[in-house]
């Protein structure tokens, strides 16, 4: 596929980042990334491919290019935008402290880095304050720290926390 | 829920989402209604109020079973898959369920979001059948060569999984803009072996009520 992530491990490689987590919850399932509850578990899947199907693909590096440099900014707004529409009423339904219920979930390691993108591309965030507070609520978290762009091995110095 | 219980399937016939949606409905012998939503008539009759209140994504597919409405044509194929266990759609062993989610993935997330009609209308109407043919070869070539590691009868060894409810209607999507499927024979191998199958036969966007009558089979 030519794309990051790829995971190599147990003897196979992984390619698409949410057909590796649910790898590893299906084989390291502590701690939980999905709910025990089948409906919970489609509101977790439901809102992490709308953002890893819906958002994302939309204004990744390679789509960029192809709508040429004087429209990206404005392409990569509207994907976000509609996309975020969205997902803020679908939150008002599913939230509680996180994007479902009271747990940590995959829906929610796809929000954080989205919301990351929306910052870059310069996304108004004021009409999504369920996504902005999720998202500062996740942020706080270790594992969300300690994988931030800014702190891994190829941080460029200038971005570097 | 209908009066009669069983699940409501919100469906347009040429949508590849939906498409895959009612081959698990059919492979698991689920008895549904369905509520055709045309995308392209009154402006779209997923932007209506109603549509938008049941599923804000404003998307076909969308089912409502259980008491729940739910989008996303994997994550329903999912919940499926996790209540209503046979015929399986996803094989037991980890490795291979990895396989098949990294299958339906790629089609699911990779190719047809980049030629989905609220896209294609972006790009503009002198451009659109460039850009679909783009996003369908990169995607049948990242495909293809997956394929040949993970392909038996079907996408993943030899029996039908999720991975191969993406891999035909995005077949159809792809004959449909027009793109050469020689450089993919793995693909037309596989997706010739599924359309034999009743399931997708059933499911076909040719065979559906919403079907306009000079499509229909």
């Amino acid at each position: 596929m030519k794309q990051v992530p790829a995971l190599k491990i147990d003897g196979i490689t992984i390619g698409q980042s949410l057909a590796i987590i649910e790898y590893l919850e299906e084989t390291r399932p502590t701690p939980r990334l999905l709910p025990q509850d089948p409906k919970k578990r489609a509101s977790v899947r439901m809102i992490s491919d709308l953002i890893a199907g819906g958002i994302q693909p939309l204004q990744n590096l390679s789509v960029l290019k192809q709508v040429g440099q004087e429209n990206q900014l404005t392409w990569a707004q509207n994907a976000i935008t509609s996309g975020f529409n969205a997902l803020e009423r679908i939150l008002q339904s599913t939230a509680g402290r996180y994007c479902v219920g009271d747990e940590v979930s995959m829906a929610d390691l796809c929000l954080v880095p989205q919301v990351a993108n929306a910052e870059r591309f310069k996304v108004d965030l004021t009409p999504y304050p369920t996504i902005s507070r999720i998202n500062k609520t996740l942020l706080a978290l270790e594992a969300f720290q300690v994988s931030h762009p800014c702190r891994q091995p190829d941080t460029p110095a200038e971005l570097r926390a | 829920m209908t009066e009669s219980g069983k699940p409501i399937l919100y469906s347009y016939f040429r949508s590849s989402c939906s498409w895959r949606v009612r081959i698990a409905l059919a492979l698991k012998g689920i008895d549904y209604e369905m509520m055709p939503i045309n995308l392209v008539k009154d402006g779209g009759q997923q932007f209506s109020k109603e549509f938008q209140a049941l599923n804000p994504m404003k998307q076909v597919p969308a089912l409502k079973i259980d008491g729940i409405t739910i989008g996303q044509s994997l994550a329903i194929i999912e919940y499926l898959e996790e209540t209503r266990p046979t015929p399986r759609l996803l094989p037991q062993d980890p490795k291979k369920r990895a396989s098949v989610r990294m299958i339906s993935d790629l089609i699911a997330g990779g190719i047809q979001p980049l030629q989905n009609l609220s896209v294609l209308k972006q790009v503009g109407q002198e451009n659109q059948l460039t850009w679909a043919q783009n996003a369908i070869t990169s995607g049948f070539n990242a495909l293809e060569r997956i394929l040949q590691s993970t392909a038996g009868r079907y996408c993943v060894g030899d029996e039908v999984s999720m991975a191969d409810l993406c891999l035909v209607p995005q077949v159809a999507n792809a004959e449909r803009f027009k793109v050469d499927l020689t450089p993919y024979p793995t693909i037309s191998r596989i997706n010739k072996t599924l359309l034999a199958l009743e399931a997708f036969q059933v499911s076909h966007p040719c065979r559906q009520p919403d079907t306009p009558a000079e499509l229909r089979a």
